[in-house]
């Protein structure tokens, strides 16, 4: 249950970019969100719709965009995405790869009205 | 309607308490080590055998997380090392903020070597920075072989990954290597450590490594301040 942690950060966020634009309302938060994360979906849904009440963002729509998990190989520079489960080795030379993204957690834009 | 761009990381605030925590324990020269499982892997067990290997050597503190009681702290307490207990209420993981309020009553003037026990959680405590040096997954093996590739996220946050109560193998009938390649598939780095804190097989790799690795750090900070002062 972290969503609701992870939630409160990001109506603190957007509260105070509001804030920083003389804005009253918030009417959309657009979220981009590692693959790669500990965070459910659902779960961040249902913690925005509980506590948005009594704040800038009351009316505002949670858009959630799922970034997928990506790696690099080191050595031989091969960009892959996971094909099953979360497999770190290069389909190409079997180095171990760097995760590109996967681990964002972030807030993209949010809209004003 | 306007649109602002904001890109902002989430957990921006968790971070730069994290930062504020790092700076600190870096200016009183505590290495620090923040501890992760599910609950029951054994994170207080492997803190208690890992103390009586060390605590001639270091000067050590503990601070345990939990959501209630104080049943950890009293049994660092009970080896003669200085612990603090956070209870956490309700929230499933410690934050920055949490570690750092700890400090408020929680003196590390004059430690060497800092462990955090985190709540006993497989997912949460993975996305919280602390301002540790140091994270590392205790997983007991009765959990099951397939849990690495069920839970990556924190295997991949790990710097070492203890694999406890190897004693339980022959009755639990998970295979140890199909364990291991899991944990690799899923974080290709990990220093791995079977051990039982039971009979106590595998606990003297991890420590000397765990060692090896608070040294080294010790070195490069040393360095770096040398460094510092060389270029003023």
């Amino acid at each position: 249950m972290h969503e609701l942690a992870i939630t409160q950060g990001i109506l603190e966020i957007a509260e105070r970019e509001a804030a920083k634009h003389n804005s009253v309302c918030i009417t959309r938060i657009k979220l981009r969100i590692g693959e790669f994360t500990g965070v459910v979906r659902e779960a961040l849904e249902f913690s925005f719709e509980v506590i948005k009440h009594g704040t800038l963002a009351e009316n505002a729509e949670l858009e959630i965009e799922v970034v997928k998990l990506c790696k690099r190989c080191p050595s031989c520079d091969e960009v892959f995405e996971s094909k099953d489960q979360f497999d770190f080795f290069c389909p190409r030379c079997n180095a171990p790869a760097e995760i590109i993204s996967g681990r964002e957690m972030q807030i993209e834009y949010i809209d004003l009205d | 309607m306007h649109r602002i761009p904001v890109g902002t990381n989430i957990l921006e605030v968790n971070e730069q308490i994290a930062e504020e925590n790092r700076q600190l324990f870096r200016a009183r020269g505590v290495f620090v080590v923040n501890v992760m499982s599910a609950p029951g892997a054994g994170k207080t067990s492997v803190l208690e055998e890992t103390i009586k290997r060390i605590r001639s050597r270091y000067r050590l503190g503990v601070i345990e997380g939990d959501l209630m009681t104080t049943l950890d702290k009293d049994r660092i307490d009970a080896l003669g090392v200085p612990a603090y207990q956070i209870t956490t209420g309700t929230v499933c993981h410690l934050d920055a903020n949490m570690v750092h309020n700890a400090l408020h009553g929680f003196g590390i003037d004059g430690l060497d070597l800092l462990f955090i026990e985190n709540v006993g959680n497989l997912v949460c405590p993975a996305e919280f920075d602390l301002g540790e040096d140091l994270k590392v997954m205790v997983f007991s093996t009765v959990e099951g072989a397939e849990k690495p590739k069920k839970y990556p996220v924190m295997f991949h946050e790990a710097e070492a990954v203890l694999l406890n109560k190897i004693d339980l193998i022959p009755y639990s009938g998970v295979s140890l290597d199909e364990l291991q390649n899991n944990v690799l598939d899923v974080s290709p780095e990990a220093e791995i450590f079977p051990m039982s804190c039971r009979t106590g097989e595998g606990i003297d790799d991890w420590v000397n490594w765990l060692m090896r690795r608070m040294e080294k750090a010790t070195l490069r900070v040393s360095y770096s301040r040398m460094a510092g002062a060389l270029s003023e």
